[in-house]
This record gives structure tokens, sequence and C-alpha cells, in this order.
């Protein structure tokens, strides 16, 4: 049989790919599905059971990680995004002025460093300002968590401002609204969900760190991701895979709403 | 009397001036909170260590010393430092392995996308997304079960007879390097796919019409076009990988060092701070000439900002 000549066609990419997001999910699968294991092993199964779900729902540890996470995660993304919103507008349907290029460098620089670096550079910064105000709380890692977070923020309310037609803001100007009044009204509800994206990038973004807040972090202030590594360093049960699990859950729930938010700009 | 033009230009000051202001909080923050200490790192890499951590105010060039020597404790002669440098020649070696990996198995995937039909390429594309969303500790978490002793790879083998003992896997440098391209991929895959799905595929017909084969459109005339992807998600990968922390504590356990576990020894056991502040810059100035790289290979093509 005559296949058709396909100009698209590359020998053996096809095959690869599909190789590729196997191998991408197939760990994922194996950790999900051990979660719901009997036995205490990770390797042997010993039929299905929620056993371990339950067994972190009653660990004070990973409970009281779990609020510390989301209380930083939605302190440091709410924050952010403001930051972010009000930079975005200063950045952006503007001519060219000097400082432009530095304000463009200067917000995504925690996109360049290593995050091992920006994590000893806060823990060396952090240290003296703990000794001389005595202060231990979680507002180093809100701070820490904010200013990674801003790049992640910006982006997308960048890309639509970008994007938006600037003759509505005019319309509105003629019609006599003051600055305010036409941002209020007519160009915060087109930026709308552009916010919305930045703010939900930052919380995972938020969540999800391990480097930065195990460097910041003061005793007991232990973060879900930075509790999950100390319990993978010490050997692993199922209940680990159990709290993944429910983690993955959550971000998938928030990629998804992403995905498709921003798909529906276009 | 001001005229029209210093009105204009007052207005224009003006407004450049609400800009600053508008955008001095995320400034302040990062100023603060990322780019500022970064300076105290160098300013502390110059410092003597003190006893129980932290540092002794007295300036040192011994922690710059100590990144590439040894200091004999009988006869202070210096030699070079072959843990340093093991570690250090580990971590490049790892990093540009991961990224020519990543790029082998993310250029046919990222193709494998931008061809599909407009429907089902989105399908795709959120595939990919996924992963690269969810939490890195958890990924690295989950290459740890499948290459474990006892985890998925070795209990096939052995039930299908192939071997009857495991293969040690984990806590190796191979280890470290799995699980590398496995969280880095959809940072190569990404970028690749943006500049592949510009590609204009009549360049490639034109190609085959003058008798190229597969291979050489390839090589030709797609590589080409793509390279800026090709570039970017290098560099995306590389410099994670290059100061990656998770996937070899993780993975490599205690001997496999990486530069960041280096530089966290001396903040923690080690309690040299000025010897972790230095390579700490080190790894910074690593970075910065990758950045230049690609800032040299990318300018004089189209790139702008957005």
């Amino acid at each position: 049989m005559a296949k058709r000549f396909s100009i698209k066609q590359q020998t053996g990419f096809t095959t690869i790919a599909f190789a590729c997001f196997f191998l991408l999910y197939l760990p994922i699968a194996v950790l999900v599905i051990y979660a719901f294991n009997e036995s205490s092993s990770v390797s042997d199964w010993g039929g299905f059971s929620l056993r371990w779900f339950a067994a972190a729902w009653s660990n004070q540890q990973v409970v009281d990680a779990s609020w510390r996470s989301l209380k930083i995660a939605s302190s440091a993304a709410i924050i952010a995004t403001i930051a972010a919103t009000m930079a975005a507008l200063a950045t952006t349907r503007t001519r060219a002025y000097r400082g432009l290029t530095f304000k463009y460098a200067f917000i995504n620089q925690p996109l360049m460093v290593p995050e091992i670096v920006t994590g000893v550079a806060l823990l060396i910064f952090f240290a003296q300002i703990k000794i001389s105000s005595g202060y231990t709380g979680l507002g180093y890692l809100i701070a820490a968590h904010t200013a990674f977070c801003i790049p992640f923020a910006y982006l997308p309310i960048r890309a639509r401002l970008e994007n938006m037609d600037l003759t509505l803001e005019r319309a509105a100007a003629d019609l006599y609204a003051t600055p305010w009044k036409a941002f209020r009204r007519v160009t915060l509800p087109l930026l709308w969900p552009g916010i919305i994206a930045g703010l939900m990038l930052a919380f995972v973004i938020s969540l999800d760190d391990v480097v930065i807040t195990e460097f910041v972090k003061s005793g007991g202030q232990d973060t879900l991701p930075t509790y999950m590594l100390g319990q993978i360093r010490r050997g692993i049960t199922p209940e680990v895979n159990a709290i993944s699990t429910v983690f993955l859950l959550l971000s998938v729930v928030i990629v998804t709403l992403f995905f498709f938010m921003s798909r529906k700009r276009d | 009397m001001a005229t029209a033009a210093e009105i204009e230009k007052q207005a224009e000051a003006r407004e450049v001036r609400n800009r600053w202001f508008l955008s001095a909080p995320a400034l302040i923050i990062i100023l603060l909170a990322a780019s500022g200490p970064l300076l105290i790192v160098l300013f502390y890499s110059f410092l003597t260590p003190g006893p129980y951590g932290d540092v002794v105010w007295k300036f040192s060039t011994e922690g710059w010393v100590s990144v590439f020597l040894e200091r004999d404790i009988f006869d202070d002669t210096l030699s070079f430092a072959s843990a340093h440098l093991t570690i250090f020649w580990r971590s490049l070696k790892l990093a540009l392995m991961a990224t020519v990996a990543t790029l082998v198995f993310g250029f046919p995937t990222a193709y494998f996308i931008a061809t599909r039909p407009e429907r089902t390429r989105d399908i795709w594309l959120f595939l990919i997304t996924i992963p690269f969303w969810t939490n890195l500790l958890i990924r690295t978490f989950a290459v740890l079960q499948v290459i474990r002793n006892e985890g998925l790879i070795n209990t096939a083998l052995i039930n299908l007879g192939i071997i009857d003992q495991p293969i040690q896997m984990l806590y190796t440098d191979f280890a470290i390097m799995v699980g590398m391209v496995y969280v880095y991929l959809p940072l190569m895959v990404l970028p690749l796919y943006a500049s592949m799905e510009k590609l204009d595929f009549r360049l490639v017909e034109a190609g085959y019409d003058l008798y190229a084969t597969r291979w050489q459109v390839l090589k030709r005339i797609i590589f080409p076009l793509v390279r800026p992807g090709v570039v970017a998600g290098s560099i995306l990968v590389f410099i994670p990988a290059i100061g990656a922390y998770v996937t070899p504590s993780v993975l490599g356990g205690g001997k496999n060092m990486m530069f960041a576990n280096l530089i966290e020894l001396q903040f923690g056991q080690g309690r040299n701070w000025p010897l972790g502040a230095a390579l700490s810059i080190t790894v910074m100035a690593i970075v910065m000439v990758a950045l230049l790289v690609y800032v040299r290979n990318t300018s004089g093509s189209e790139v702008r900002h957005g």
C-alpha cells in the first residue's frame, strides 16, 4: 500500500514523541498508584486502600506544613500580582523611555539566577536582619516568595496589556472619564483575565518552591515541599505518595483552569 | 510664559515619573528579596569564616582561594582541591549532558506537536504543560520510585529473567542525569514548539521539490529556522541544571554532589560561609557566561521583547 508522501513527516519523530509522553507520565502514574497501596511498602502491591491518605490527614506535621504552604503561597501570590500589575502598566503601551529596558531586566532578574544562589543570598541577608530585629516569623518566607513570583505574575499581565485595544480607553477619555475612572471601568475589566492568570501562576510557583524555602525558613517553618524533602531523605513510606497525589491534583486543577482561561482569550 | 513645547515636555516628564512610581513596589521587593542580597554574597566571599558559621568581619581572600585550592594543614602549601574540582566537573558534565539529552528527545516531541492539526495540538501542548507546572520535588520523587533497586524497572527486568540482581541506578551520576532530563524536558519542548509553530512548511516543500532527502531537509532547512528555539531551550535547561539542588540531593545521595550541594554544605556542617559565598558567585558567573552566549546567538535574528 503506497502511503502518501507527507512533507511534515520526519522518520522516527512520532515514535520518539510518543515515547516521551509515555515516559513523562509513567513515573507519575506509578507514584499515584502506590499511594493507594494497602501495604506499607512502595514496591509490593497489597491491595487497594486509603489508609495512607488517612495517615497523612491525621499527621499534625503534614497538616501544619500544608497550612503554612497555603498561607505563604496566597500572601506571596496576591502581593506579587498587585506589584506585577502596576509594573506591567508602567512598562507597556508607551514610547521607550530611559530606564524601560532596565526595568524589564530587573523584573526578570530572579529568573536568571540559580535558585541556590538566591537561597544562599537570602540566608545571609535575613540572618543579619533576624539578629538585629528579633523577628523570626513567616514574613521572611513571604518576602522571598513574593520576589521570585513577580516575574511569573508579570508575564501574562504584560502579554494581555500589549494586545489590548487602546481605542476603548481613548473613547472613555473623550467622554470625560477621569484617568482613574477610565482605568477602573475600561482597562481593569479588560485586564482581569491576565491578572487572574498571573495570580494562579504565582500561586503555583510559590507552592512548588523547595530550594529558597529550605534556606530561608527558621526552625519549625517547614512548608509541605520542604517537609516532604526531609521525609524522602529519611526513607519512604506510601504516606509521601499520598501527600504527593493530593498535591498533584491541586496543581493539575490550577493548571487546567489556567490553560482554558488563556485559550479563551485567543 | 511656557511655550507649547515646554508644556508637552513637562507632561512627558510627569508621565515618566508616574511610571516609575507605578513600578516602584515590584522593583523594591525584587531589590530587597532577590537582587540586593546577591551583592551581600559577593561581599561575604571576602570575609573570614566564624567559628560557628556566619563570618568574622575581617578581610580575607581565603574563601576564593579554597574554591580551587586547598591548604595543607601542616606545611601551608597549596594544591588543587581535587574534591571540589570533581564536583565542578560533575556539575558541568551532567548539566551539559542533560541539555543535549533533552534536546535529542525534545526536538522530535516539539516537532510532533507543531505538526498536529490545530484542534489536537492544544491537547498535546497541555500534556507537556502539566508536568511543567507540577512540583519538581514530586516529579523527582516519582523518578526515584521507578529506578530504585525495588522499583518498577528492576522488578520488571528480574521478572522477565533478564537480570537476577537489581541494577544499582539510584545514587549514581546516571540517576541524577535521568532525573534532570525528566524534570527539565518541558523547558526544552515549550520554546522549541514556539519557534516550530511559526515554521513555514512551503520552504520544506521547496526543499523536497529540489530532491532533498528527509535528513537534508531537517538539517539544512528546519534546524536553521528553529535555531532560536534550540538556543532558548538549551539555556532554559542548562541554567537550572547547573544549579540543581533537589535532583542531586534526592537521586544522587550523599556521595554524588553537585555545585548546589557543595554550597549547602558550607552553610551547614562545613561552617565556611565565605567559601559558600565564593562558590555561589562562581555558579552565577557560569550562568552569566551561558546567558552571554545566548544573547550573542540571538542578536541579529528577529527576537523582540514579548
